[in-house]
C-alpha cells in the first residue's frame, strides 16, 4: 500500500478520475432513465454508446483521411462539434431502435421482466456482433474495397486518425490541468444540468416522472406511455452518443466489443448513486471514477476493481437503494 | 395480424443470427483432401484462433500455410495434400477439446500450431499422448518447451531469449539505467516480463500492471512520469500497448518506449498515433519477410502477409518436406522434424532437443516516419 503516493500526486489522480467518472456519469444516465420508467436494466446501452463511438470516428476518418494527425483542441473544435452532432445521432437512432425491436413488441404483450430482460441482452450482443462483421455485411454488397477505411479488420482496433494533444491551461497542486481535462468534466456536467432541467421542468418530463411513480394512474391521467418511452431511451442514446464523443477524444480508439467495459462501469455508476436517479448517476459515475484512480494509487493498478467493487458492496450494505436512493419519479429528479 | 408477420421477421433474423454463429465456429472449412491412387490423402492441421479478438493472428498464419500447400501442391499434383482448420479462437478451453479431435483423425500427419501459449500448454500432453508432431509458428512462453514434450516444436525464439535481448537494447544501445516495467497480466505477458525483470535487476525502477481491454491508464501513466524513468517496456499486446503509449507522450514523457513481440503490429501506430508512436522500439522473434514472400502470399490470399505469416509458411514446408521424403507416420515425422536443418523464409530453422529453435535471434523494429519500419529492424546481439 502507497498513501504517500496517493497523497503526493492526490490532484492529478482526482482530476484525471473525474473526467473518466464523468463519462460514466453521462453512460449511467441512459441505465438509470430506463430503470426509472420501465424497471429493467437495459443491456444494450453498452452497445448503443459503442455506435457512438464509431460514429465519432468515421466521421473524422471521412473528414481527415485516414492519415494520422495531431493537434491542440482549438483547431478540432470544429471537427469536434460535428463528430458530437454525428454521434448522438447515430447512438440515439440505434437506441430507438433497441427500444422498437426488443421492448416495445414485449412491453405490449405483458411479457414478463424476465424475458424483456433476455431480449436486452440478446440486442446486446446482436448490435456488438453486427459492429464486428461488418467487413461481411459490405461484402455482401461488393463495397468492402470502397469502404475499406471504415470496415476492414472489422474485429481490430479501430482508431480516430486525429489526435487531440491536451495543453495545460492552469496548474492546480502541481497537476497541470489541461483543456481536454476541462471540456470533458464541463460538458457532462453541462449536459446533466440540461437534462436536470429537462425531467423537472417541462411537459415531456413530467410524463416521464410520472410514468415512473405509477405507470397505471399515469396512463388513466392521459399520458402517453409508448410515447415517454421511447423519449427516455432517445435521451439515454443522446447521452451516450455524447459520452462517445467525450471519450474518443480521450482514448481515441474503439472496438466492436469496447463498450462492454464501459458499460459494466456505468451500470454499477448507476447502481452506486441509486438507481432510477439522475443527480445519482452523476454522483456515482464521479465516486467510481475517482476510487479507481485512487484505488489503482494505494494498491497498484490490477486492484482497482476490486477496491471499486468493494466500495460498491459497502454502500449497498449501509443504503440498499445507493446514495441518493431510486427516485426518478419522485421529488429529487 | 400485425403481430405475425414480425414474428417471422425476428424468427427469420434469429436463424441468420445462428447461421452467422455457425460459421464463425466451424472448425473445418476447408479440407481439399488429396487424390491419387497411391496416395495417402495427408492433412495438415491448424489449431489457433481465426475469429476472435485475436483472429487476424490466425489468419495471417493460415494464410502462410495455405501458401506453402499451394506451392506442394502445385508440383505435387498427383498426390496433393489437405489442411483442416481448427479455431479455438485462442481459447485454451476450446482448444482442448479441439486437441482430441486432431489426434482422432487420422488423416492427419502434423499440426501446425497451437498458435498461442495458453492453448499450447492446455493440449500439449493430448498432442504428445497420441505422438502427433507440432510446429507451433508463434507460441513463446518458455515453460511449453521445459514440459518434455517431445513431439512439441516452434519455428520462434522464446521469451526468455526475447526478455534478455530487449533488456540489452534498452541498456546498451538506448542507454537506459532506469525503466519502468508494465505487463497486461496475461500468461504471455507475465512470463516475458518476468525475463525482463530478471535481466534488468536494480535498473527497475518500478512496475505496474494494466488489463487487457483497458483503456485509460491515468494512474499507471502518473506512476510512470513520477518515477521519470529512461525508458518504459510493456509487455502485452498492441492495443493496450498504443493507447499506453499515447497517454505516457501526452503527459510529457519523453524516454524510450518499448514493447514485445505482441504489440510488433502496424495497429500499434495507429492505435498510438502517428506523432506519440514516433522512436517506439519494438521487438520481436523474427526477422522481416524476403521481398518476394509478400507479392506471393498477396496473389493467393488477397491481402498483405503479417505477424507470424513467415513462420508458419515455414512450419508447414518442414511437414512437406517431410511428406515428400515419405515419412508418413507420426514416429518417422517427428524424427525427421528433429533432423531438420535448412533456411526457411523466416531464418535458419533447426531444433535443439526441448524443440526450440537453435537460432533465436531477436530483431528490433523501430517507428520511424509515422509508420512501423517493418524492413529495417536491428539485430539484436
Amino acid at each position: 500500500m502507497d498513501f504517500g503516493f496517493l497523497f503526493s500526486h492526490f490532484a492529478e489522480l482526482t482530476i484525471t478520475g473525474l473526467a473518466l467518472g464523468a463519462i460514466y456519469a453521462l453512460v449511467a444516465l441512459g441505465y438509470t432513465m430506463v430503470y426509472g420508467v420501465l424497471q429493467l436494466i437495459n443491456f444494450a446501452h453498452s452497445e448503443v454508446f459503442m455506435y457512438g463511438t464509431f460514429a465519432t470516428a468515421w466521421v473524422a476518418v471521412w473528414v481527415h483521411g485516414t492519415t494520422s494527425v495531431s493537434q491542440g483542441l482549438g483547431s478540432t473544435l470544429g471537427l469536434l462539434a460535428l463528430c458530437l452532432i454525428v454521434a448522438m445521432a447515430t447512438s440515439a437512432a440505434v437506441a430507438l431502435l433497441v427500444e422498437r425491436l426488443a421492448y416495445r413488441p414485449l412491453i405490449r404483450r405483458g411479457s414478463p421482466k424476465l424475458v424483456i430482460l433476455i431480449s436486452s441482452i440478446g440486442a446486446s450482443f446482436a448490435l456488438s456482433e453486427i459492429m464486428g462483421l461488418r467487413d461481411k455485411f459490405a461484402g455482401w454488397f461488393g463495397v468492402e474495397n470502397k469502404l475499406s477505411d471504415y470496415v476492414a479488420q472489422a474485429r481490430n482496433v479501430y482508431s480516430s486518425p486525429v489526435t487531440v494533444d491536451p495543453h495545460k491551461v492552469f496548474e492546480f497542486a502541481g497537476y497541470g490541468v489541461t483543456d481536454v481535462d476541462l471540456l470533458v468534466i464541463g460538458a457532462a456536467l453541462g449536459m446533466m444540468f440540461a437534462l436536470d432541467l429537462f425531467v423537472r421542468r417541462t411537459r415531456l418530463g413530467r410524463g416521464i416522472r410520472s410514468v415512473a411513480q405509477d405507470p397505471e394512474a399515469a396512463a388513466l391521467m392521459g399520458v402517453n406511455s409508448t410515447r415517454v418511452i421511447r423519449t427516455t431511451f432517445l435521451i439515454g442514446g443522446l447521452m451516450a452518443g455524447a459520452a462517445a464523443t467525450l471519450y474518443m477524444l480521450r482514448i481515441g480508439t474503439t472496438r466492436q466489443d469496447a463498450g462492454f467495459l464501459i458499460g459494466v462501469k456505468a451500470f454499477t455508476a448507476a447502481v452506486m448513486g441509486g438507481i432510477g436517479n439522475l443527480r445519482g448517476a452523476l454522483i456515482g459515475g464521479l465516486l467510481l471514477g475517482v476510487m479507481e484512480n485512487w484505488g489503482s494509487a494505494v494498491f497498484g493498478t490490477q486492484w482497482k476493481d476490486v477496491v471499486t467493487f468493494v466500495l460498491l458492496v459497502l454502500i449497498l450494505l449501509v443504503r440498499p437503494t445507493g446514495i441518493l436512493g431510486e427516485s426518478l419519479g419522485k421529488a429529487r429528479a | 395480424m400485425g403481430i405475425k408477420p414480425k414474428l417471422r421477421a425476428l424468427a427469420a433474423l434469429a436463424a441468420a443470427g445462428l447461421a452467422l454463429t455457425a460459421c464463425g465456429s466451424s472448425d473445418s472449412s476447408s479440407s481439399t483432401a488429396g487424390s491419387g491412387s497411391d496416395c495417402g490423402h495427408y492433412n495438415l492441421a491448424f489449431l489457433g484462433a481465426t475469429t476472435g479478438d485475436a483472429g487476424a493472428l490466425g489468419q495471417n498464419m493460415v494464410g502462410g500455410i495455405k501458401l506453402a500447400l499451394d506451392e506442394y501442391n502445385k508440383a505435387h499434383s498427383d498426390c496433393t495434400v489437405g489442411l483442416k482448420v481448427f479455431d479455438s479462437q485462442g481459447d485454451p478451453v476450446k482448444a482442448t477439446p479441439l486437441a482430441t479431435k486432431i489426434v482422432q483423425d487420422t488423416s492427419i500427419i502434423g499440426l501446425v500450431g497451437p498458435g498461442f501459449s495458453g492453448e499450447s500448454l492446455a493440449t500439449g500432453k493430448t498432442f504428445y499422448a497420441a505422438g502427433l508432431p507440432s510446429i507451433s509458428p508463434s507460441a513463446t512462453n518458455a515453460t511449453i518447451t521445459e514440459s518434455g514434450w517431445s513431439t512439441w516444436h516452434r519455428v520462434i525464439g522464446n521469451d526468455s531469449i526475447q526478455g534478455a535481448a530487449d533488456v540489452k537494447y534498452m541498456e546498451n544501445t538506448a542507454n537506459a539505467k532506469k525503466i519502468y516495467l508494465i505487463h497486461d497480466d496475461q500468461d504471455y505477458s507475465v512470463g516475458l516480463a518476468g525475463f525482463v525483470k530478471t535481466a534488468l535487476g536494480s535498473a527497475m525502477t518500478g512496475e505496474d500492471a494494466v488489463q487487457q481491454k483497458q483503456t485509460d491508464f491515468g494512474p499507471t501513466v502518473t506512476k510512470v512520469t513520477s518515477a521519470s524513468p529512461d525508458a518504459v517496456f510493456y509487455a502485452g499486446y498492441y492495443p493496450e500497448a498504443g493507447l499506453l503509449c499515447k497517454q505516457l507522450r501526452q503527459a510529457g514523457y519523453k524516454g524510450l518506449f518499448m514493447s514485445g513481440d505482441g504489440s510488433e503490429d502496424p495497429a500499434f501506430v495507429t492505435t498510438a498515433g502517428a506523432q506519440a508512436a514516433e522512436g517506439a522500439v519494438l521487438s520481436a522473434p523474427a526477422a522481416p519477410a524476403p521481398a518476394d514472400f509478400n507479392s506471393k502470399y498477396k496473389a493467393l490470399n488477397n491481402k498483405d502477409s503479417g505477424l507470424y505469416s513467415t513462420q508458419s509458411f515455414d512450419a508447414a514446408n518442414i511437414f512437406l518436406a517431410g511428406i515428400e521424403a515419405g515419412k508418413t507416420s507420426h514416429a518417422d515425422m517427428n524424427t525427421f522434424i528433429g533432423s531438420y536443418d535448412k533456411t526457411g523464409v523466416s531464418g535458419p530453422i533447426k531444433f535443439d532437443s526441448k524443440g526450440d529453435i537453435s537460432a533465436q535471434t531477436i530483431y528490433a523494429y523501430k517507428v520511424t516516419g509515422g509508420k512501423l519500419d517493418t524492413a529495417n529492424p536491428t539485430l539484436i546481439k
